[in-house]
């Protein structure tokens, strides 16, 4: 990690950004006009290029990461705020692509299913993943120190993490409409040849690199608004004592201004 | 542990049984829910029936929000936090203490609800031993996370409004498992059908009452 804490430098930001795009960019053409439509599913198929990647991205790389690096900020060796500040940039981009695997879910749910939603188990625990760790994001809001708010948020990402392995069983505990795993059947034998198979898989490397680059740079912008908070406090600070034209007020007179009582 | 579990459980029973609070409000919102229900689906005994496993832990799941919140509200007095954090009580041991005395208190609210379920909607336990079975467990679950996130969001100003939403989402699989392990222990319900829901709510439960106890030191560090 270079440049004192904001993570990667900007060459290397730019240089996965452009990765991200190209791939994204190629995974698109290939879906679209490449590979072949389904014998069953016709043109409907192409969304396999984008919904799984997506899931995976959400429901295990982006929540998976954020259960590590809590786990490592709750561990005291390891504890440093850079693992706190990449699970908060991890949830966030995860909620995102979380919101995107439900709607690319929708959207393909609607012609085959012919329903947009259904009570299926795996929609269901994904939508209440969903709202797990909005309420991580709300608990991140809520202001504290940063040491406090890091404990408490890792402790909210792990115990919400327990309810990442029911998404993945709902599947094979509540057989319903969903299709079970296509790829990673119980014999590990994928199920598509040729073109879609490649096409598939680019599109999950174009989908975890998209999720690097967006978390490199949300980590960069969380460092960056901590250092400008605290740059806005110092200045705030020498103004109102540049006002006064007077020197820093005692810690004693501070105390005696602060109202007394705890709030209920 | 076991010795500051059962200290930390009796001081918060205790306090229940003195000041009531759970006794005269959680409970009552509990089986006016019945009342509620009964309005919003109508007053054929046959709808009432067949949901009645649901609403029954509908009911349960809003009054665990509402008696963990009563449980952290009991120690925002002044200081009362720092003080079970200086006493040396083992931090697995307050986790396990609050999480038995909410259990406690869903145990008896259940029985009080259930004898409103069967008075007012007419419906039968025909499998009783799958029925405690799925309660106890579901109890032990729901207590479990509730004091996990009670103890997440405790000293914070937002606390009322950000209790339900974090641990509501959490709670959802045991409404759903033992919603349907209910439904298969009433008469007419598949009883084989509902034993196999046993299987969320054990590794449920068990698995928040192991990051109850050993995530609780970090929790109260927070507080």
């Amino acid at each position: 990690m270079s440049r004192a804490g904001t993570g990667w430098s900007s060459r290397t930001l730019n240089t996965v950004g452009l990765a991200a795009v190209v791939s994204v960019a190629a995974t698109v053409w290939l879906g679209l006009w490449v590979t072949p439509p389904d014998k069953v599913q016709g043109n409907l198929v192409r969304l396999v290029y984008l919904h799984p990647p997506v899931a995976w991205v959400a429901l295990y790389l982006a929540f998976g990461l954020a259960a590590l690096s809590s786990l490592l900020y709750l561990w005291k060796r390891t504890r440093s705020l850079f693992w706190d500040r990449l699970a908060a940039a991890s949830v966030e981009v995860g909620v995102v692509f979380t919101a995107l695997t439900l709607v690319t879910g929708t959207l393909w749910g609607r012609p085959t299913w012919g329903v947009w939603w259904t009570w299926d188990a795996r929609l269901t625990s994904t939508a209440l993943l969903l709202v797990l760790f909005l309420g991580y994001l709300a608990l991140r809001r809520v202001p504290a120190e940063p040491d406090v708010r890091a404990k408490r948020c890792a402790v909210a990402a792990l115990v919400a993490f327990v309810d990442v392995p029911i998404v993945h069983f709902s599947v094979v505990w509540w057989q319903t409409l969903h299709q079970g795993a296509t790829v990673l059947n119980a014999n590990l034998t994928p199920t598509i040849h040729g073109s879609m198979a490649w096409t598939l898989l680019l599109g999950f490397v174009a989908m975890t690199l998209l999720f690097t680059w967006m978390v490199a740079l949300r980590y960069r912008i969380e460092v960056l608004a901590d250092r400008a908070g605290d740059a806005v406090l110092e200045v705030t600070l020498a103004e109102r004592w540049a006002e006064d034209d007077a020197p820093p007020p005692e810690r004693a007179d501070l105390e005696a201004h602060v109202p007394t009582g705890s709030p209920t | 542990m076991w010795r500051d579990a059962w200290l930390v459980a009796g001081k918060d029973v205790r306090i229940e049984l003195r000041s009531r609070v759970a006794l005269w409000q959680v409970l009552p919102v509990a089986v006016l829910s019945l009342v509620l229900y009964a309005f919003a689906l109508g007053p054929g005994r046959a709808a009432l029936a067949a949901a009645a496993p649901g609403l029954f832990w509908l009911a349960v799941l809003f009054s665990t929000v509402l008696a963990v919140q009563r449980s952290f509200a009991i120690e925002s007095g002044e200081g009362t936090r720092d003080g079970l954090r200086l006493s040396g009580i083992d931090p697995a041991g307050v986790f396990l203490g609050k999480m038995a005395a909410v259990a406690l208190e869903l145990a008896v609210l259940q029985v009080v609800v259930w004898a409103g379920m069967t008075l007012l909607f007419g419906v039968h336990v025909a499998t009783p031993w799958l029925a405690v079975a799925a309660s106890a467990l579901a109890t032990v679950g729901l207590a479990a996370a509730g004091v996990i996130y009670g103890a997440l969001s405790a000293g914070l100003r937002v606390r009322e409004t950000l209790l339900p939403l974090l641990v509501l989402p959490v709670l959802a699989p045991v409404l759903l498992a033992a919603s349907r392990a209910w439904a298969g222990a009433l008469a007419h319900g598949s009883v084989s059908a509902g034993v196999g829901w046993l299987r969320i709510l054990g590794p449920f439960a068990a698995a928040y009452v192991v990051i109850g106890i050993v995530l609780y030191g970090p929790l109260l560090e927070t507080g």
